[in-house]
């Protein structure tokens, strides 16, 4: 082997290779047998893609993006269906250029039986209806995946990241084309988080929580609120770099814009 | 405005009345030290470095008064990217983020990751395994509910079952280790087996350990179950309905206290689990106590289970005997080219899983907790995700404790028995 360790490091900067085009969402047989994929074919017709079977006994279906929404609700409350229980919301993201695959993992606790809901979206249209008023897990879960993947779910109240800072800019990080490593190098990453303020550790919906703050500290008394930030602040320097410009006019660290310093 | 009058519960000079208790005095307080605060809402950020959090939580609520009208979590304070990570390393390698997610039960998601990638693989794993991962298993739904019971007492303000009951889980540490290695970070299964067999004289340390722990329990019984405060901070605190909580994806614990019967082991049993004599404790009220109850019976129940599990336990391989997977002998391993040469390759390349996927389910200590594997029909997985128990545990939280007082966020947050490591992934 030329480069023995090749292998461990491979993908670190570039993202992990996509899959072979024709292993994408493939796998599974025909579905038969299963109560609830035939009364989807009757009862949706051409919204039904395809139905497979993966692992030898997980029932998934492939629906229309357009529909999903309404085929889950009446998966949901349907006598013959009631699945009440959404036990899992994710995506998947083939790379390549490839569309993405919004997963619904169902489970009805009235009959006992699991079905899975696949929706395929095109990189160029990540908008789907949200489930949130049929089960409340979506919450959460919807946030995770708009967060991770980049997906947009219309009619969620409150879709906002979860899991990286509201201010991360570096993108969804589980898409392929992201790389582990993230897309800035470390000191932008450090320099990043080092200038979070409290807009960024709080919803503009929370900091209207209980008025303007009469006697505030200077974390308080920020830009755009009453008085702005406080004389002492402004001008604080730093004494362990020497420099006596203010903290907040100083420009970025040298290597450590986004391209440079990997 | 009125002038505002508070009872004081313990008089400033107690005096004791007839009854032994201590008599009430009226303490008028003057008005222009008692501001009117109506309708003014308070901002209280809650972590993400505090004791009741059970890790890197934050909550930030809106307070009218002692009242909660809004309860906000935030997480992500832990996110360490496994699932990334998980797509740059081949099957094997993933088993030791899986124990990372969880380290108050580490060998549940161990066994449930690989029980996900046989799944997808076509593997069947040995009797022998079946049974060991079902001790695996059981003993750390233990591990987990006794931490759990420790912590919450300590938060609620009992402070007595926590080191009683962190004695019985030094036990399990010690098993832990002379199982695996290691006393948190397991990483004990591997696709296809485990990483080694029952050391000699484990069953029979494991045994020891089961016949004594129900005394343990006793005593904490004994001292939480009646007691006056413990019910006062629990009953009717916390509520959520069956409807409700199976609408919100309550699992484990938390759905069965609100009177759902839903347990994966008995719904969609795994390893034999129909075989076991074993119930699945329900609560009536959906609140913290029933949560608490339900909790000390399945660690009774869980002891049934490693007890039946002992005793049914079979000889033979621990392993499957597939080369593709499992790692030749030691032994071959000096001797023959071919088995070097076969060990390299496993290593190096990793095992190829054919083009599929498997969302699995099973009962871990928290809830159900889901792994999804999507292969390429490479050595590295295309998605691994893992739904978790945890994570959707706490997505509840606001409805259960808005409206309520801030002193039952602490109890309602303790209840659900959350772990962060697996919550921020």
């Amino acid at each position: 082997m030329d480069k023995p360790f090749e292998k461990a490091v491979q993908g670190l900067e570039t993202g992990p290779e996509a899959s072979t085009p024709e292993a994408a969402g493939q796998g599974g047989v025909e579905s038969t047998g299963h109560p609830s994929v035939a009364a989807l074919r009757e009862k949706f017709g051409a919204a039904i893609l395809k139905a497979v079977v993966f692992s030898g006994d997980e029932h998934c279906v492939y629906v229309d993006a357009e529909r999903s929404a309404e085929i889950l609700h009446w998966l949901r409350d349907d006598a013959s269906q009631r699945y009440d229980y959404l036990q899992d919301l994710t995506a998947i993201d083939y790379g390549g250029g490839r569309p993405l695959e919004v997963v619904y993992q169902l489970w009805s606790n009235t009959h006992k039986r699991q079905l899975r809901l696949k929706v395929t979206l095109p990189l160029h249209a990540l908008e789907i209806d949200s489930v949130y008023d049929l089960w409340r897990t979506s919450d959460w879960l919807e946030r995770e995946v708009f967060d991770l993947f980049g997906i947009h779910f219309r009619g969620h109240p409150d879709l906002r990241r979860i899991l990286m800072p509201e201010n991360y800019a570096e993108g969804h990080p589980l898409r392929k084309d992201f790389p582990l490593r993230g897309r800035f190098s470390r000191a932008e990453q450090t320099r990043l988080a080092l200038s979070m303020r409290v807009e960024d550790y709080y919803t503009p919906d929370e900091l209207t929580i209980g008025g303007t703050p009469v006697a505030a500290g200077d974390g308080l008394a920020r830009e755009g609120r009453v008085g702005g930030p406080s004389e002492a602040v402004k001008n604080t320097t730093d004494p362990m770099i020497g420099g006596d410009i203010p903290i907040s006019q100083r420009a970025p660290v040298p290597g450590g814009e986004a391209t440079q310093g990997r | 405005m009125a002038t505002k009058k508070v009872e004081y519960v313990v008089a400033r000079n107690p005096g004791l009345g007839t009854d032994g208790n201590p008599v009430p005095v009226t303490v008028p307080i003057p008005a222009e030290l008692e501001p009117q605060m109506q309708g003014e809402h308070m901002l209280i950020n809650i972590g993400p470095q505090h004791p009741a959090t059970h890790g890197v939580l934050r909550l930030v609520l809106e307070l009218d008064g002692e009242t909660v009208i809004r309860c906000i979590p935030h997480i992500g304070y832990l996110h360490s990217s496994f699932e990334k990570l998980g797509e740059y390393r081949n099957w094997n390698q993933i088993v030791p983020l899986t124990d990372r997610m969880d380290y108050l039960a580490p060998l549940i998601y161990n066994c449930a990751y690989a029980m996900s990638v046989e799944k997808l693989m076509g593997i069947e794993v040995t009797e022998r395994c079946k049974v060991v991962r079902v001790i695996c298993m059981e003993l750390d739904r233990i591990f987990s509910h006794l931490l759990w019971a420790g912590t919450t007492a300590m938060d609620i303000g009992a402070f007595t079952p926590f080191l009683y009951l962190f004695q019985e889980r030094e036990r399990i540490y010690d098993l832990h280790e002379a199982l695996t290695g290691a006393r948190i970070t397991t990483s004990s299964t591997r696709i296809g087996g485990m990483m080694a067999d029952l050391p000699p004289g484990w069953t029979a340390a494991l045994r020891k350990f089961i016949e004594n722990l129900p005394r343990t329990l006793d005593e904490v019984d004994t001292l939480l179950t009646n007691h006056q405060i413990w019910r006062g901070r629990n009953e009717n605190v916390g509520v959520i309905g069956a409807e409700d909580a199976v609408n919100y994806g309550l699992t484990g614990a938390n759905l069965r206290a609100s009177g759902v019967d839903y347990d994966v082991r008995k719904d969609r049993p795994y390893y034999d689990y129909e075989t076991y004599d074993f119930e699945v404790p329900v609560g009536e009220n959906g609140d913290c106590y029933d949560r608490y109850l339900v909790r000390m019976e399945e660690m009774r129940q869980s002891i049934n289970i490693l007890r039946q599990a002992l005793d049914r336990l079979p000889d033979g391989p621990i392993n499957v005997d597939d080369p593709r997977v499992i790692l030749p002998g030691k032994t071959d391993l000096m001797a023959d080219m071919e088995s070097m040469i076969h060990h390299f390759k496993v290593v190096m390349e990793g095992v190829n899983a054919p083009v599929g996927e498997s969302w699995l389910g099973i009962e871990s200590s928290k809830g159900e907790l889901g792994m999804y594997v999507v292969s390429d029909g490479g050595s590295k997985p295309v998605r691994w995700r893992v739904r978790g128990p945890s994570f959707i545990n706490l997505s509840a939280l606001p409805k259960m404790v808005e409206g309520r007082l801030l002193s039952d966020v602490i109890a309602t947050n303790a209840s659900l028995d959350i772990v962060l490591g697996e919550i921020d992934r």
